[in-house]
């Protein structure tokens, strides 16, 4: 059967199981809008293309599959590269179609015509530009492989307009075959013993969990880990919620804005399970004092992470869920002329450790000073923790909201913080959310938001109602750029220069503006039964808090510094 | 230290700028590049000479073979190999320069593959070195232009 490109595409996009593509129409994209009623797919139309991209990210960090994007050429293709670079850093299968000007003007500069492939090669895993109609459905094939497989990331299909209106022969191809790449899954099983020989023999381990394990779906095994091994765990920001938050052998969040349990845990173990992380500048602060006793196993699908920071001891290049179940097996049978007292019993073999890190934990939990006047941001989120039970997806923005958000709420499962991590994308969140939820239709999802973030993409505001999505927005709203602000605090003299947000918008009025509900919270007493009644209610809704407007957060690591040199209140 | 690297590619548009644009977007130098076509339908081998310490030459391994399109990557500086760049010189060869210059050409075994009044152009294979020596030598008669390939290299076959 002949179909034309643009039938190809959303014919494929069916066989792919794809329930919905954020999008946003446009000249070069207008044959695939013209068939799109003809196909069961749900279009969610955003306001900006940056929403529609987030929007795509969100939906694919939330349900694990791959999230799709449509947007035209130029400059709707240039307005979603802040989206796509954000799912690049973050791992995050995306497929982002973008329509072309037609093949023979493409290096004409014509009207709307951008090298997009181009543009966006160093943040994308992969790109296409289409130039004959023959190759589309091959291209959709791996373009889909390619997003969801190994490291996932953003794939991107540039699509001229001649070809989505060019025809042919439609067969979608069942395999792939790509000899250039081929992932690796499984680990070497000689490391892995050498792992589980380790593991054995720590005396102060740690598990440094990162994004990898929520992506390959590997929580339940890590958990199994840490429990049987007795292993305190810490996790990047990309990893919160793979293990609860309840567990004693939870530290909290590591890194420049981790828990003192945490940094000094990491820096005094004998040995760190670091899986599927990478050792984020953020992470490690300065390099040359990170973990400077232990013995480093890094775990990552991605051979390029590994010692691409830190010297590592023990390299294993595997999916995180296929070596814990290989390390679950190694440990599992008795190392050969092991002697008795390498296999204790697990419970209780760290005991002195985690007495140690109990000591730290109580010595400087996270805190604040509660006040009955003002509202302190870590108050408000620990509420929602709390009229939540930690089982609402949380999307964020990025700054003191973001930090406040990894702190002070307690996860209790994978996918439920959403998070511009790796290129702090402020606007994310909100669109992030919109995603979310078309995700996950029956969770609650609140975006935890600053005043400033909020504002780059509040148009999205329409799209929430529009869809009638019941997406919740809690503006921690301080009146400046708060993070930046403090910076300026703290290493710049105090020279608020440019971080001050006086002029913003009643964010209540604008809520009612687009036919969404408003709240303005300014009574620390008001917090929960204000935060209730907006959880509630079945649609958008903002709550604008207004917050202790010099709140810092903290710990704080000094940009440069060693991870122990922490900055306390 | 200097590496080389020979990798190979799909022969697909833009090939070239994701490996050229990996180098330039992580802080990376390309001393020398050079691609053509293999025999293998539809694959290209690019040699790539680069500067680095042993842990940004892993980065850069690492990262080339990362690319979707990258088949292989081989570091020929670890294992025996055969390296050959081509050049070709424009010299000065006026009146009694001429016979000297000859001279050389034979002693470096190159090709004089041009001749006018008062230039030569030569032609010339070998390593880095051999042609850096060259063009030693024949600065002093005056080397008005130079086109260099580039290094290719290829693994030696008796290898331990």
């Amino acid at each position: 059967m002949e179909l034309t490109g643009a039938q190809i595409l959303l014919e494929s996009l069916r066989r792919e199981d794809v329930e919905v593509v954020f999008g946003f129409p446009g000249g070069a994209v207008i044959d695939i809008y013209d068939q799109l009623p003809n196909y069961p797919l749900k279009h969610v139309l955003a306001r900006h293309e940056q929403g529609a991209i987030h929007a795509a990210d969100g939906y694919a960090r939330a349900s694990g599959r791959v999230g799709v994007c449509l947007v035209t050429s130029g400059p709707g293709a240039t307005n979603a590269v802040t989206g796509i670079a954000t799912a690049y850093m973050d791992s995050v299968p995306v497929v982002i179609v973008t329509g072309q000007v037609p093949t023979p003007l493409i290096g004409n500069d014509a009207f709307q015509e951008v090298d997009i492939v181009g543009i966006t090669r160093p943040c994308t895993k992969h790109n296409y530009l289409v130039k004959d109609v023959r190759d589309l459905a091959r291209v959709i094939k791996e373009a889909f492989y390619l997003a969801a497989t190994g490291r996932p990331g953003p794939v991107l299909i540039d699509l001229p307009k001649d070809v989505q209106q060019a025809k042919c022969e439609y067969k979608y191809p069942k395999t792939i075959k790509m000899r250039s790449y081929n992932p690796t899954y499984a680990p070497n099983l000689k490391q892995v013993a050498r792992v589980a020989d380790v593991v054995r023999k720590a005396k102060k381990p740690i598990i440094y969990a990162g994004g990898g394990v929520i992506a390959s779906g590997a929580s339940e095994d890590l958990i199994w880990l840490a429990r049987t091994y007795d292993i305190p765990v810490t996790a990047t920001l990309m990893a919160l919620g793979c293990f609860p938050a309840d567990d004693p052998l939870w530290l909290g969040m590591l890194g420049m804005h981790g828990t003192y349990a945490a940094n000094l845990a990491i820096s005094h173990a004998d040995l760190i399970l670091a899986i599927g992380s990478r050792f984020d500048d953020r992470v490690t602060g300065k390099l040359s004092e990170f973990a400077k006793n232990a013995k480093i196993v890094h775990i990552d699908i991605d051979p390029t992470s590994i010692q691409k920071n830190v010297a590592v001891h023990i390299p294993v290049v595997a999916d995180c869920k296929s070596f814990l179940a290989a390390l679950r097996q190694s440990l599992a049978a008795a190392p050969a002329g092991a002697a008795a007292e390498d296999t204790p019993p697990a419970a209780g073999r760290h005991a002195s450790w985690l007495e140690r890190i109990d000591a730290w934990k109580a010595e400087k939990p996270l805190t604040y000073a509660a006040d009955s006047k003002v509202i302190k941001p870590q108050h408000v989120i620990e509420v929602i923790s709390r009229l939540t039970k930690g089982q609402a997806v949380i999307t964020t923005e990025v700054g003191q909201n973001q930090m406040w958000a990894a702190q002070f709420y307690q996860f209790t499962r994978p996918r439920s913080f959403i998070s511009s991590g790796g290129l702090g994308t402020m606007g994310f969140g909100f669109p992030a959310a919109i995603g979310a939820q078309m995700a996950c239709p029956d969770r609650l999802v609140i975006d935890v938001a600053g005043d400033g973030s909020i504002q780059m993409c509040i148009q999205e505001l329409a799209t929430a109602v529009c869809y009638d999505l019941p997406v919740k927005i809690v503006i921690l709203n301080n009146g400046y750029l708060g993070m930046v602000r403090q910076w300026q605090e703290l290493f710049y003299a105090k020279n608020y220069c440019a971080t001050c947000l006086d002029v913003a918008p009643d964010f209540v009025k604008l809520a009612e503006a687009y036919g969404a509900a408003g709240y303005r919270l300014t009574d620390p007493s008001q917090v929960e039964s204000v935060l209730a009644e907006a959880f509630a209610l079945p649609k958008t809704v903002i709550v604008d808090v207004v917050i202790d407007r010099e709140e810092n957060v903290a710990p704080m690591v000094p940009a440069g510094k060693s991870i122990t040199e922490m900055i306390l209140v | 230290m200097r590496h080389i690297l020979s990798i190979l590619v799909e022969n697909e548009p833009g090939v070239l700028s994701r490996v050229a644009g990996l180098f330039s977007g992580r802080g990376y130098n390309i001393e020398t590049l050079n691609v053509a076509p293999t025999l293998a339908d539809g694959l290209s081998m690019m040699t790539i000479t680069t500067e680095g310490d042993e842990a940004i030459i892993e980065q850069i391994v690492k990262q080339l073979r990362k690319l979707v399109t990258t088949v292989k990557v081989v570091d020929l500086t670890d294992v025996k190999s055969v390296e050959r760049e081509m050049m070709l010189l424009r010299v000065d060869a006026e009146g009694a320069k001429r016979a000297e210059v000859l001279r050389i050409v034979d002693i470096f075994r190159c090709k004089v593959v041009d001749v006018s009044l008062d230039e030569l152009i030569l032609e010339v294979t070998g390593t880095q070195d051999k042609l850096g020596a060259l063009i030693n030598l024949l600065q002093r008669y005056g080397i008005k232009e130079i086109a260099r390939t580039g290094a290719v290299a290829m693994r030696r076959g008796m290898q331990e």
